[in-house]
């Protein structure tokens, strides 16, 4: 396989001493790895291990009425089998430890179930053959409650409450919203205006990082009061926070080994094995494995969740994108894991690489009864990546212009303002677009191959609408505002709303209306406020309300003669630099 | 439960242990059956191996070939008188799997496994259990009736002797490339000139092997033209109701089976 | 759980050991005698991370019963270097940047050598075949593949290793 540099690019930005970059490196662990010798968790080996085998829902929904473990406790080689009152914090969840959502998650459920492989009880043994067989006798009497899958159907009133943290089947953002907003200009006035209104609608499956290694964790007692774990984490402080937290002890007490991992992609941050495998070594004194099996790491291990996102654009005769309006639904599965985090991620990153002056998202983190989602590659980004450029194909389609002259035409440039009101910078886009049709094959036009992103960018794109319109939908009480989901505590009074962040000032949108006077229920949505009318002259008329024909972004001009620039490009991986 | 496991070295002494055995289970290669053992299946209480040499036999019988039971996708690849299912033993599995896997065991595994037995039953083939010297079972019967032959020992499967390997043909129609489970596997043997005498079986179409006697009656006497097999491709799925499950949809299997066996008539590339 | 008694060569060594009925294979070599070469991906015969060779032959560890190795030879990756050498796969691997996490690595190698042991110099398509029981998550098959037939190229990939 070889690289190709396009060296010529940008030439300008870069001093070009790449040291590492193209020249191949020898990874310190490839010994390793080809002679075997490579120390995953499992290649740990220990004297007297017992294997951990979890008793699993066969409902998506259902009530625990009682669990009967005497059979299986009086088999041959069972040591111990562990219910949910033997974890000493039984509810936890994942972020938590960075003061982001609600504990809503046992690690072993008590009183109900909410998703097909949710485990009740577990089975410690001698051998792994001895504890499936020990699970096998476990007696549940279930109450099988109705359960609800998509994640439109899990948000309409009566829908069975999934989650008991978020009755509602959504996660509360900053305390206060249903969904995460992002507002920016005012789409519908956009909308009225725009030549063509297109609407598209798009979805991903779960889909489950399946590494080859299982996800796993091995604990055994240690010195000095301590515990050894050798897992399979991608994640080795979350895992630490998360074994410290549900299990109520201090974290010098655990000693965690990782770093070595058969693949993770994603699926192996928020494991809950370590946690699992250390409470059955504190219960009884002696190492434990507790590890997935490959069945068990498709059905229950946490996948990249579904996503459904509704994609309507406006756009002009010409091509110019004029708005883009998003309503996005993560299926979060049963529990909070990192689908609420994930949306945080995929809100910013709207309206993808475009600059569009009017941006509208309202997406939902929506608890069904599914296997819990979590990380995979890229996540929060991917989906809607999909569901943007399919939508742009669908968009040049309709249109009739070429797809990649449609991008080229509305990519974002150095000096644009993005939706997150941050300009753009170390924008390629059309760089991207001009290699790709090289390579396909592809005719474009003579104006489209003049067009970069250094130039043509900036001056009027670089301004904030002069107004944008804000709401009040799906505000929701008795949740504080001092967090993304904190609930209301005694003695932290809730703290003022922010202020929206407004270039200029614009009418304030009506209060919600007063919390009921008793204990709240967990949700009111609110009316939508009356649209408010802007009062000051607006330099933008593309992003007001007012009569005249929208204004879209500048047609960028041709480049001049490449003026030298000499800033860093390519400076910031994740952004936060800038921040 | 803990599991037994006992072997014998003579095949009527494995039989007898089969059929007198407390959920008992016949070890072929063990492709299938040491997953259940992994999984701790709980209806398996005893596993019956057999070391006797007959089983790993291939020999001639008269215009016949009785394959051993034991006899290995590896050692049918290798073995020339067989060369003309050597196409279909490839594609079972990678490398390893075709080193365990067996003819026999093939001819109890359930969906989506069981591609030999698909080549088998479009070849006429008959099954012959221990114990049973000049009578076997046509394939087709033993098919139906399946579930209620397990406590039995296969000696053997008896095909006919094909000396054109372009008589059989193959296609196992997967969605992971190179190899995946098949959605849906064809056999076609076309004995004759055209399409006179020509057996054709479906995998995965049903809960065992299934002939498409539709798609066979409308090709008797047709050539195999485009204009010729046309009836037989509108007959591809008479009769059948085929399964929706993780691989495919009823609809799916109903829409692609006519385009794959068209292919396959007409021996153009997959 | 009765256990019965199992004689094997390793690598070359002989192996006694006792297993469980019904265990597997792959079980009695990382726990029974502790080569923890072969890897547990499945247990169902799908990734082809535990393959092993027995009597030259490649063979899906976890699927295999244990007890039916008495008197047979069993080679995994640990008897792969020679000395202090690296087998040629295994320098191959290493030039090409075969592994990513590494868990599928030692089902690949016994996977290639299995084929370069019957078939020294294949064919692109033969050494595709040759691993298509094994699954890389990490998606590295380009660069295996070119390892493989690398290795091939060298002509010395089949001869070399114990076992």
């Amino acid at each position: 396989m070889s690289i190709e540099f396009r060296k010529e690019l940008f030439a300008d930005e870069r001093d070009d001493n790449l040291n590492e970059i193209g020249k191949p490196t020898q990874r310190q662990d490839m010994v390793g790895h080809v002679t075997g010798r490579s120390p995953f968790y499992d290649d740990h080996l220990f004297e007297g291990l017992l294997h951990m085998r979890c008793v699993r829902s066969p409902h998506h929904h259902a009530r625990i009425r009682s669990i009967d473990v005497s059979a299986a406790a009086s088999m041959p080689g069972v040591k111990r089998v562990v219910l949910g009152k033997d974890v000493p914090r039984n509810l936890n969840t994942l972020l938590s430890l960075l003061d982001f959502g609600l504990d809503d998650e046992p690690l072993i459920s008590e009183r109900k179930v909410s998703y097909k492989g949710e485990p009740v009880a577990v089975v410690i043994a001698e051998s792994e053959h001895a504890a499936r067989d020990a699970v096998a006798k476990v007696r549940v009497d279930w109450e099988v409650l109705p359960h609800v899958l998509d994640v439109e159907e899990a948000i309409v009133p009566n829908a069975p409450t999934v989650n008991e943290t978020y009755p509602g089947n959504c996660f509360i953002y900053h305390g206060k919203y249903t969904h995460q907003k992002l507002r920016y200009g005012d789409v519908d006035a956009a909308f009225a205006q725009a030549d063509h209104v297109i609407e598209g609608r798009y979805q991903m499956s779960p889909i489950e990082q399946a590494p080859t290694e299982t996800c796993g964790a091995i604990a055994a007692p240690e010195n000095n009061n301590r515990y050894v774990c050798y897992t399979s984490t991608q994640a080795l402080f979350f895992s630490l926070g998360t074994a410290a937290k549900l299990l109520d002890v201090a974290s010098n007490r655990l000693h965690f080994i990782g770093g070595t991992v058969g693949g993770g992609f994603g699926g192996k941050v928020d494991s809950l094995h370590e946690p699992m495998a250390i409470l059955g070594s504190m219960l009884t004194g002696r190492p434990c494995k507790y590890m997935f099996d490959r069945a068990e790491e498709m059905q229950v291990g946490a996948p990249r969740g579904a996503e459904r996102w509704y994609v309507t654009d406006g756009v002009m005769n010409d091509g110019r994108l004029v708005a883009r309006k998003f309503v996005g639904y993560f299926d979060s599965g049963a529990y909070t894991r990192l689908s609420s985090y994930a949306i945080i991620k995929a809100v910013g990153h709207l309206p993808g690489p475009y600059t569009i002056p009017n941006v509208y998202a309202d997406v939902y983190c929506v608890f069904t009864n599914r296997t819990p989602a979590t990380a995979m590659r890229g996540f929060g980004i991917t989906g809607v990546d999909f569901a943007i450029e399919a939508h742009m194909d669908k968009v040049a389609e309709q249109i009739g212009m070429d797809p990649i002259e449609f991008r080229i035409l509305n990519s974002y440039r150095d000096g644009d303002m993005k939706a997150h009101r941050r300009l753009a910078k170390n924008t390629a886009l059309i760089e991207c677009c001009q290699v790709a049709a090289e390579k396909a094959k592809w005719s474009l036009s003579d104006q489209a191959k003049r067009q970069n992103s250094l130039t043509g960018g900036g001056g009027e794109r670089a301004q904030l609408p002069n107004f944008t319109k804000t709401d009040e939908n799906g505000r929701v009480e008795g949740f504080s505002t001092g967090s993304y989901a904190q609930k209301n505590k005694p003695g932290a009074p809730a703290q003022p709303p922010q202020p929206n962040y407004q270039p200029q000032p614009a009418p304030r949108p009506s209060a919600p209306p007063p919390a009921p006077p008793t204990a709240p229920p967990p949700q009111t949505p609110a009316a939508p406020p009356p649209i408010p009318r802007p009062t000051t002259q607006v330099q933008d008329p593309f992003s007001a309300p007012t009569p005249t024909p929208p204004n879209p972004p500048q047609p960028p001009a041709a480049p001049p003669g490449g003026a030298p620039r000499r800033t860093t490009r390519f400076s910031s991986i994740s952004g936060l630099r800038r921040r | 439960m803990p599991v037994h496991v006992e072997t014998h070295a003579n095949i009527s002494d494995a039989a007898r242990a089969l059929s007198s055995a407390r959920d008992g289970r016949f070890f072929g290669g063990g492709t299938l059956l040491m997953r259940a053992l992994n999984e701790a299946d709980q209806s398996i209480g005893t596993i019956v191996r057999c070391t006797d040499p007959v089983l790993r036999q291939v020999r001639s019988e008269g215009d016949r070939i009785a394959i051993g039971a034991g006899v290995t996708m590896a050692e049918i690849m290798a073995n020339r008188d067989l060369a003309f299912l050597a196409p279909v033993a490839r594609i079972i599995g990678g490398p390893a799997v075709r080193s365990a896997a067996t003819v026999g065991g093939n001819l109890f595994a359930e969906p989506p496994y069981g591609d030999f037995t698909t080549a088998l039953l479009a070849l006429d083939a008959s099954v012959r259990f221990a114990g049973e010297s000049g009578q076997s079972t046509p394939l087709q019967d033993f098919l139906r009736d399946r579930a209620n032959r397990r406590g039995r020992v296969v000696e053997s499967v008896m095909v006919p002797r094909i000396t054109d390997p372009k008589a059989l043909r193959f296609v196992k129609v997967t969605r992971v490339k190179p190899k995946g489970a098949a959605l849906m596997s064809i056999a076609a043997w076309l004995p004759g000139s055209g399409g006179r005498g020509c057996r054709i079986a479906y995998g995965n179409m049903a809960p065992t092997p299934v002939r498409a006697a539709a798609a066979e009656r409308a090709l008797e006497g047709a050539s195999l033209s485009e204009q010729g097999i046309a009836r037989a491709l509108q007959a591809a799925t008479e009769g059948l109701t085929p399964p929706t499950d993780m691989f495919a949809s009823e609809w799916y299997r109903r829409e692609v089976a006519p385009v794959h066996l068209k292919r396959l008539l007409l021996g153009q590339g997959q | 759980m009765a256990k019965k008694p199992v004689q094997f060569t390793l690598n070359g060594s002989e192996k006694a050991t006792f297993v469980e009925e019904g265990q597997n294979l792959l079980d009695v070599l990382r726990r029974g005698v502790g080569d923890l070469t072969p890897k547990y991906g499945c247990a169902q015969g799908t990734c082809g991370a535990c393959t092993v060779l027995i009597d030259g032959e490649p063979h899906l560890s976890c699927l295999t019963l244990a007890e039916t190795v008495e008197g047979r030879s069993v080679a995994t990756v640990a008897g792969l270097e020679n000395g202090a050498a690296l087998h040629p796969l295994q320098e191959a691997f290493m030039r090409n940047f075969a592994a990513q996490c590494g868990y599928c690595t030692p089902g690949m190698l016994m996977a290639a050598k299995a084929l370069l042991e019957r078939n020294p110099r294949p064919t692109r398509e033969e050494v595709v075949e040759a691993i298509s029981g094994n699954i890389c998550r990490c998606t590295g098959y380009e660069a295996i593949i070119a390892a493989i037939l690398e290795a091939a190229g060298s002509g010395s990939a089949a001869s070399k290793g114990r076992g």
